[in-house]
């Protein structure tokens, strides 16, 4: 198992490096003038224009500019914008709401996702079957901009069941209604994959020989065949939580959540380099950790699987 | 971006066209009935589609959407670039059935010029996806070692980076010009997204291609003196075929949904293009007093959206033998 964590830790350091390389690329190979509109009105005066240039080391080669900042990284040295900001203190100011409400949606695809597919799974054909699938495909076809916005206006202004927006502080009573809409989509995929793989398992010949034994119908169901059909579900979760993120800049944008989506697109529009390639490289190594705890998840599911 | 491959068994509304005494298409057994005549795997499928509701009708959604998207001008007289602010926000009447949006656009006429501009991001997104993947899918499962390496890492590294975000990224970063044409905006936003979104397709391609590669047939073809390109042509390629199609069709509903995420975010499309995600850009800003100019395109993307993934999952249960 350990050998196994550091084997897939190394692997994971080229794919770091060469994501972060493409994202840096994108942001600072940019054609056009860095300095544009960084002054007000008028041109950038050439001192600001010298001292600016070496300290973002824009007259190296991209490769360059982006070992040296690399190594900064590594420091635990996000650099600053333009204007002089600690991209740290941003981040950390920015990260816990966009944190909150990924978790709660992550939660929330779990426990109605994962629910919703065992009812429909157990009976295959029943009311509680055909309710899953025709809603999630429902809600798979609906854009999630469009189903925040419906809920927003239905439950939010209409019904006053929840807050229209979220608060400075992102409580976690506020987050729930854009976490549902951010999990939507992920989540009617999680139950359509739940019910397929649950009914194709409780005909496994596992199952068959535990009811064998004597086993009660909720043991068999909950140990044996749940547990088992789960592993393609976390797979599919640990891969969509780059989507996950993605709609993040979304939800946020339209529930008014002051977190990391927002920073992320507002600094691309202000060309702010050094603020959207630590925002994201943040964000894709969330995800290739996430990523990495879902293959270890595996052996905890399926004791026939072994790592070493 | 949500690796659709999953759905393989996720989503699968029974076709009720199928019935117990109908055996597996593949194999022997397809050809009963016309013995000695054996229906080949295609065959068998489109039989299989035909009479399967599901297929029916999205396939005739989506006809109905291509039409709308060549011939607009069949399904409305009006133009939609004809607007009158007299009107701004007009609700549904008889005069105008979807009412009128920001600019006294009459919303119908906009939605049926919408669908152009969908259509054609996710066709030809989807096209590029399966060129790009298939390729490098292709030559890192054939050639093995090295190359494989390379190109797996390249497809993590590119695996990595969210669609919908590094769709940000890129399109934030090039801007279109005030004076870009339709042609332009729309090319920029299939080059990203097919820039992106290869991996998924490569790593469905890859697999196919390893799991031929060992087959007799193939160690055959080889004896023979048969080429790397007579291989991948004649053995390769039409066992990938399958996999492909069915990802394809489903990706393609969720390219347009991207795009039209992309075109809410003011990145995408972007006026004077007529697409629906602009149109429900244009329209958030009055979702709480006028929903309907938010209504409408939103609908039409959704059916447009859910008759591709209909359409992908039916002919996943006509092509795939082993999900009967």
């Amino acid at each position: 198992m350990g050998r196994y964590v550091v084997r897939r830790l190394l692997q994971m350091v080229p794919v770091v490096i060469g994501t972060t390389f493409v994202i840096f690329a994108m942001v600072w190979a940019l054609p056009g003038d860095p300095f544009a509109g960084k002054c007000g009105d008028r041109p950038c005066p050439a001192p600001y224009i010298a001292v600016m240039t070496d300290k973002f080391n824009l007259d190296e080669p991209i490769f360059v500019q982006y070992a040296l900042y690399m190594g900064n990284l590594l420091q635990g040295d996000f650099g600053e914008t333009f204007g002089g900001v600690q991209v740290m203190d941003e981040l950390q100011l920015r990260y816990p709401a966009t944190l909150k409400l990924a978790l709660v949606a992550i939660a929330t695809e779990i426990l109605i996702g994962i629910t919703a597919g065992i009812l429909a799974g157990l009976r295959r054909g029943g009311f509680a079957d055909a309710l899953v699938l025709v809603s999630t495909l429902l809600v798979i076809s609906i854009p999630v901009f469009v189903i925040g916005y419906l809920l927003q206006l239905l439950l939010g202004v209409k019904l006053e069941l929840f807050p229209v927006t979220v608060s400075a502080g992102a409580p976690l009573n506020e987050l729930v209604l854009p976490a549902l809409v951010l999990a939507s989509t992920s989540l009617a995929y999680v139950a359509r994959l739940m019910r397929a793989n649950l009914a194709e398992n409780l005909h496994a010949d596992f199952v068959r020989t535990a009811t064998a034994k004597g086993l009660s119908r909720g043991r068999v169901v909950g140990v044996h065949t749940v547990r088992n059909s789960l592993i393609p579900v976390v797979t599919f979760i640990g891969a969509d939580f780059g989507a996950l993120l993605g709609g993040a800049i979304v939800i946020e944008g339209i529930f008014n959540i002051n977190g990391v989506g927002g920073l992320i697109y507002g600094s691309i529009r202000t060309r702010e380099g050094a603020m959207v390639t630590g925002a994201v490289t943040v964000l894709v190594i969330v995800f290739l950790l996430v990523n990495l705890l879902v293959d270890l998840l595996y052996a905890v599911l399926d004791p026939r699987i072994r790592y070493d | 971006m949500t690796d659709v491959g999953y759905l393989g068994a996720a989503a699968e509304p029974a076709p009720p066209g199928r019935r117990e005494d109908e055996p597996p298409s593949a194999g022997p057994g397809g050809a009963h009935r016309r013995r000695g005549k054996p229906r080949s795997l295609s065959r068998d499928a489109w039989r299989d589609l035909r009479g399967n509701p599901i297929f029916v009708v999205s396939a005739m959604v989506i006809f109905i959407l291509v039409l709308m998207a060549a011939f607009p001008g069949w399904f409305t007289a009006k133009s939609p670039t004809f607007c009158d602010l007299n009107l701004s926000r007009g609700g549904p009447s008889s005069e105008a059935w979807f009412g009128y949006d920001v600019q006294g656009c009459d919303v119908y006429a906009r939605t049926i010029y919408g669908a152009r501009a969908s259509i054609l991001v996710g066709v030809f997104t989807t096209l590029s996806v399966v060129l790009i993947g298939g390729l490098v899918g292709m030559i890192a499962g054939f050639y093995g070692g090295w190359v494989d390496s390379t190109l797996s890492r390249i497809t993590e590294i590119f695996f990595g980076i969210p669609l919908l975000l590094g769709g940000i990224v890129v399109l934030l970063s090039f801007p279109s010009g005030a004076d870009a044409s339709e042609w332009q905006t729309i090319g920029k936003v299939v080059l990203t997204l097919g820039v992106l979104g290869w991996t998924s397709l490569a790593r469905i391609m890859r697999s196919t291609v390893i799991q031929v590669k060992h087959a007799d047939y193939v160690m055959a073809a080889r004896g023979l003196g048969g080429s790397a390109i007579r291989i991948l042509r004649q053995h390769v390629l039409p066992n990938a075929v399958a996999p492909v199609i069915v990802y394809a069709t489903i990706v393609l509903g969720v390219f347009i949904v991207i795009e039209a995420t992309l075109s809410y975010l003011g990145i995408g499309l972007q006026p004077p293009v007529i697409s629906w995600g602009v149109a429900i850009n244009q329209a958030t800003e009055f979702a709480r007093q006028s929903p309907h100019m938010l209504l409408f395109p939103g609908i039409f993307l959704s059916v447009t959206v859910l008759a591709f993934i209909m359409l992908g999952d039916a002919v996943r249960d006509a092509l795939d033998p082993k999900l009967r």
